[in-house]
């Protein structure tokens, strides 16, 4: 795709100051993210793995070290709303119907006029399946809806990355494969790059074009694995001996971390 | 998209099978008992007050019976609601001006550290004094009309309003707030679009807690030296060993109290609708 990756990271070195004790939550992270790719970050508890996401998006300032996110800076992309971010629970307005919830980033922040190209609220939720249920109210979901709730509002505006905090993490099983599966179509129709934290091994090894592996104590990069799987990525590919190989692999780089 | 769980949607309703209809009937049974159970709590507490006056052979200067006491509040109606007016109008207004105090501190509070470190200790100092302590002080200071009344009123209703509604604005989730930078929200725009609406709640179970307070502040400040309202009928029915006024005036005081309640729960329902039950 472009020639600027989406995503740049040059050393970032994050510490949380407490008056119990300090943590390195990550040290030394250098990693770089080619525009459009779906990358899947996997590693232990405690290896920094959402303070990443939270570096790019922003919200933690690093130490040290340097982020670019699409050529510019971390605050920079977050303020021209180039960054999506979906959290591990859906993080809804209960008080907002559906489809406010979807619109609230058009009432917030500088932005309130969508760019013409983009997809409005209502198109956004046709895309994650919810078409129908625009005046429901937040508790009349299940856990599974509200995160394409979730997802639906961090695509409004067209963001160019999308950061995703094992957004599934407290979905049934098969719930999970649906939305992964619904994941991979979003990702093919909006061309959006992706970082998707996870704590499941075949979660990262299906989703993702990469894998990186974090370290724990301090949060570091082990490795970033490339994924092939030939053919469409399908639910029934992850039966495949190639699959099995590469999250066996998988399993394998990340019990050294 | 045919994804099976989206089908079943609060939306479709198709005909009730037996099982449903059991279902249906026991709910139905469940709400009569909720409301027939207590009136029936009420009648027998009713028919042993009642027993108690006549096996005890009980004066009805010391306590009357409930027939008396219904008698009274027919006979005096026009008393009583006369003295009810003031009193209504004092606890209204001192709920309106004590709460409004209340929001406005504690949004004060939520966006400096510094003055809620400053001033937080003295409301709670404020607050210890006994009702019944600052009541002749205000009076002293706001003369006799009904300002003392909605000032004590007002007192009473803040602090309970103030903590909940600090509590109420900072129950908002880190993720949350992480959201709105994210969509670099401005701290306005944080304040009326994420921490009012998640104290609402919040604020509502303070403002039912100050319907009984105001009426009590209302009462209290009216024993000192007032002519008229529901707490100088207590007094001057107490004075003339009145019991049956006393009992209904009391009575008519707290038919005000749970009706002040009611309108703010009415409120609370058409406005708080997201909360399925669960009041902090």
């Amino acid at each position: 795709m472009s020639s600027a990756p989406a995503l740049q990271c040059d050393g970032v070195r994050v510490r949380f100051v407490s008056n119990r004790q300090s943590v390195t939550a990550l040290d030394g992270v250098s990693l770089t993210v080619a525009a459009g790719s779906l990358l899947t970050v996997l590693g232990p508890s405690g290896c920094g793995k959402s303070t990443l996401l939270r570096v790019i998006a922003d919200i933690v300032r690093p130490q040290s070290g340097e982020v670019r996110v699409l050529g510019t800076t971390a605050e920079a992309a977050r303020r021209r709303r180039q960054i999506g971010f979906v959290f591990q629970d859906a993080t809804l307005l209960p008080w907002r119907s559906v489809i406010d919830n979807v619109r609230l980033p058009l009432e917030v922040g500088a932005r309130s006029a969508l760019p013409p190209e983009a997809r409005g609220p209502e198109e956004l939720l046709r895309l994650v399946g919810l078409a129908g249920w625009e005046r429901a109210l937040p508790h009349e979901l299940s856990g599974g809806m509200r995160q394409r709730v979730a997802i639906a509002r961090a695509l409004l505006g067209g963001p160019r990355i999308l950061l995703m905090d094992e957004p599934f993490g407290a979905v049934d099983e098969i719930t999970r494969d649906r939305l992964n599966e619904e994941l991979l179509r979003i990702w093919r129709e909006t061309g959006t790059t992706i970082v998707f934290v996870t704590h499941s091994i075949y979660e990262a090894a299906f989703l993702g074009t990469e894998v990186l592996v974090l370290a724990a104590n301090p949060g570091r990069v082990r490795e970033i694995i490339p994924i092939q799987l030939d053919g469409p990525r399908k639910l029934s590919a992850r039966e495949t001996p190639e699959f099995m190989r590469q999250a066996g692999h998988l399993r394998a780089v990340l019990e050294t971390c | 998209m045919q994804s099976g769980q989206l089908a079943a949607g609060p939306r479709v309703a198709p005909a009730p099978d037996a099982a449903e209809l059991a279902f249906i009937t026991e709910q139905r049974n469940a709400r009569r008992r909720r409301i027939l159970l207590p009136l029936l709590g009420g009648a027998t507490l009713l028919l042993v007050w009642w027993a108690l006056v006549e096996i005890l052979q009980v004066k009805q200067f010391i306590a009357p019976a409930p027939q008396v006491v219904a008698r009274t509040v027919y006979d005096k109606f026009g008393l009583l609601m006369s003295n009810l007016a003031p009193t209504a109008v004092e606890a209204i207004g001192g709920f309106v001006l004590g709460n409004f105090a209340a929001i406005v501190t504690a949004a004060v509070f939520v966006h400096s550290r510094s003055v809620e470190q400053a001033f937080f200790p003295v409301a709670v100092l404020i607050n210890s004094i006994p009702v019944v302590a600052k009541a002749p002080i205000l009076v002293l200071l706001l003369g006799n009309g009904l300002a003392p009344k909605i000032a004590i009123a007002a007192i009473i209703c803040y602090f309970p309003t103030l903590v909940n509604m600090v509590r109420g604005l900072q129950a908002v989730s880190p993720q949350a707030m992480e959201l709105m930078h994210v969509l670099s929200a401005s701290r306005r725009e944080v304040f009326f679009k994420l921490r009012v609406p998640s104290s609402l709640p919040f604020l509502f179970s303070a403002l039912k807690i100050a319907t009984s307070t105001a009426t009590v502040g209302a009462i209290v400040g009216e024993w000192i030296g007032s002519p008229t309202g529901i707490g100088a009928l207590i007094i001057q029915a107490t004075y003339n060993f009145d019991s049956a006024l006393l009992y209904a005036t009391v009575l008519c005081g707290s038919a005000f109290s749970v009706l002040f309640f009611l309108a703010i729960r009415a409120i609370e329902l058409w406005v708080v609708r997201w909360e399925t039950g669960v009041a902090p």
